[in-house]
């Protein structure tokens, strides 16, 4: 599978498609990825970046309340507890120190949530670059709070008035602008989509979510390897990062999507933002818009791996609703003392949904991977709870 | 006859203006008042939800357009039996010609009378499909360059395309510029170095005069934004085709003087 992604294919999915004036700057990207990780001396000032400045490892932290709750052994893996509050974070710092070893000053990325636009912003400001973040309308007017972090931060937030005004137009204009851009600034893309090496490179750079749940399960557990790992799915970085540490096993993989944006479960094949995968479109080949409460899920397409993976049927896709996930988080808070992100409460939502329906047997082991915290939700979740 | 015979037969300059279909009732006027107004090829866009290479202008017809209910069968089916003596050429993104399958969907062009076929987000490394399709078609699939394109990759592209080659003046999206960009030129002479293939320059070509510096160095060029901005702003057929007459006097003129 490995050897796949490296030639920037998964099966059918994937590939670079792109208008030829950014064919050479992701040819750059790849180039200069390829190097960078058999670079001992690039993976140390990443380790080290994660350790000192994200906090990494970050703990397996059982969830005693909720699993007698539900019947099953329940292990959150808490991305929620890194420096910014998601596993953005994670992938940003690779790719912020990728731009700098190509000469690149400035960064310009898409966000839905914010998350990834903080963690951008956050790594520009560690790394002394600038940084550039398109964000849709919409999502400006949810994620208030995610705004004012990274202005804070130093980076220039561009508004997007087009189209959904979400997550879909957010990336469409930071393609447009890289266009021009090519030669001063890097594309740091916020999840496994976009044309080669990003899919892959974005995993690469977040298996470390995988990698270390892995070892923790085998501290954690009797079995080693749980018997399901769960993880939400917008285009699918954290899924893929914790999927990574577990293909190799007999773990069921599951991703979770909003019910309104779910592209691996609904999608049809096409081409979009660079890579060829799973979009939501309707009969003529349009794209539709996407609809989640979770502004970070609220994107049509799907990763090419996830739509390779559910191929293979390695890993399956599932769909849960805004109801559910609002339900879940409020759950997880009251049972765990953990408030997680709305994006995250999904992977919750759908074990509860799960357990209840019997579909996990008694006593099974569950890694759910708590991709980011609450806190931007609060808005949100003042006017529903 | 194969598209790049017809361009070389005007033995001018090619003006090849743009219009996105289905952008008005009346829409297929402008291909009217294109063809009367003197253009050697007209560029006939599908519209796509989400035009990645796309200024706000071709955006916001795309939207219209869509908004109005525009689909690409739809249009292909109001250009079936215009008898436009101008060859048609199609864009759109690569995603509308996924939705059909690359064969039925050239079949559906070649059915409408359409020539050639420019899909911006298909370079090279993608377009082997497509290209075949289009080749066991007659379709002529017209491949882009751009000023980031390196020399040896410029001359597969110069190789593999058909009916001329698409030289993308800057780097950056459609849409109306003050200036021609200083690349536009140095690109034009690249691609003719590696192949034979009339050159057309786009992007960013919005008055006359612009149009003239172009052609200098190509064998023609492409007006999008300009005339799509014109169409936004409610100009109908008879006003867009005085513009593109200008566009076609001062290309002329400008051949006249040089001879
Ligand atoms: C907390 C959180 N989880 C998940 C996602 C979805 O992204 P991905 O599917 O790439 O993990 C986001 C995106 O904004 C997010 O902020």
């Amino acid at each position: 599978m490995k050897d796949l992604a490296e030639r920037g294919r998964f099966g059918d999915y994937g590939g670079l498609f792109v208008p030829e004036s950014l064919v050479a700057a992701c040819r750059e990207v790849e180039g200069a990825f390829r190097e960078a990780r058999s670079d001992p001396g690039f993976r140390e000032r990443l380790e080290t970046l994660l350790a000192l400045h994200v906090g990494r490892p970050t703990p397996l932290t059982p969830a005693p309340r909720l699993s007698a709750e539900l019947g099953v052994t329940l292990l959150l893996k808490r991305e929620d507890l890194t420096h910014t509050g998601s596993h953005k974070i994670n992938n940003v710092l690779g790719q912020a120190l990728l731009a700098t070893r190509m000469g690149r000053t400035r960064l310009i990325a898409e966000t839905g949530a914010g998350m990834h636009g903080v963690a951008v912003a956050t790594g520009a400001a560690l790394l002394g670059l600038r940084a550039t973040v398109f964000m849709g309308e919409r999502d400006v007017e949810r994620q208030a709070l995610n705004v004012f972090r990274m202005r804070m931060l130093g980076a220039e937030v561009v508004t997007v008035g087009a189209g959904s005004r979400t997550l879909k137009d957010a990336t469409s204009e930071a393609m447009r602008h890289w266009v021009s851009a090519t030669e001063e600034a890097y594309y740091c893309v916020g999840s496994v989509v976009g044309p080669t090496p990003y899919p892959w490179m974005v995993r690469e750079f977040q298996r470390v979510i995988g990698d270390e749940a892995r070892g923790q399960c085998a501290g954690a557990l009797a079995s080693a390897v749980p018997d399901y790992v769960v993880a939400c799915v917008g285009g699918g970085s954290n899924a893929a990062g914790t999927f990574a540490g577990f293909v190799d096993t007999a773990a069921r993989l599951v991703g979770v999507e909003a019910e309104g944006g779910a592209g691996a479960s609904r999608g049809r094949l096409g081409v979009l933002h660079g890579f060829r995968s799973l979009f939501l479109q309707d009969e003529h080949g349009q794209i539709t818009e996407a609809h989640s409460i979770a502004a970070g899920l609220d994107y049509p397409g799907v990763g090419p791996e996830h739509a390779y993976l559910r191929d293979l049927g390695r890993a399956r896709y599932v769909t849960v609703s805004d109801e559910e996930v609002v339900g879940a988080a409020v759950r997880l808070a009251r049972t765990e003392g953990i408030v997680p992100a709305l994006e995250s409460a999904h992977a919750i939502a759908w074990v509860i949904r799960a357990a209840v329906a019997g579909e996990l047997p008694p006593g099974a082991t569950v890694l759910i991977t708590l991709s980011g915290r609450g806190d931007k939700d609060m808005s949100t979740l003042k006017e529903l709870v | 006859m194969s598209l790049e015979r017809r361009l070389r037969d005007r033995g001018r300059k090619l003006l090849m203006p743009y219009v996105t279909g289905g952008i008005t009732d009346d829409w297929t006027g402008y291909l009217r008042s294109f063809a009367a107004a003197g253009a050697d090829a007209i560029e006939l866009g599908l519209p796509f939800s989400d035009p990645t290479l796309d200024g706000a202008t071709i955006q916001e017809a795309s939207d219209a357009a869509l908004a109005r209910g525009a689909t690409a069968h739809g249009i292909l089916a109001e250009i079936d039996g215009l008898g436009l003596d101008v060859p048609l050429v199609a864009s759109t993104y690569y995603n509308l010609v996924l939705r059909d399958g690359t064969s039925a969907f050239c079949a559906a062009l070649r059915q409408a009378g359409i020539a050639g076929l420019i899909v911006p987000d298909l370079p090279l490394e993608e377009a082997g499909e497509l290209a075949e399709a289009a080749a066991a078609t007659g379709i002529d699939l017209v491949l882009l360059a751009s000023p980031s394109t390196p020399s040896p990759r410029l001359y597969e592209i110069a190789r593999r395309s058909r009916g001329f080659v698409y030289a993308v003046s800057r780097m950056g999206t459609t849409g109306e510029r003050a200036a021609l960009a200083e690349s536009a030129g140095a690109l034009a002479e690249r691609i003719k170095q590696v192949g034979d293939l009339p050159v057309l320059l786009g992007f960013g070509i919005s008055t006359p005069e612009q149009a003239v510096e172009a052609a200098r160095r190509a064998d023609g060029v492409v007006v999008g934004a300009a005339i799509m901005r014109r169409i936004l702003d409610g100009a109908g057929p008879d006003d867009v085709g005085t513009y593109v007459t200008a566009l076609r006097r001062a290309l002329d003129q400008e051949s006249d003087e040089r001879r």
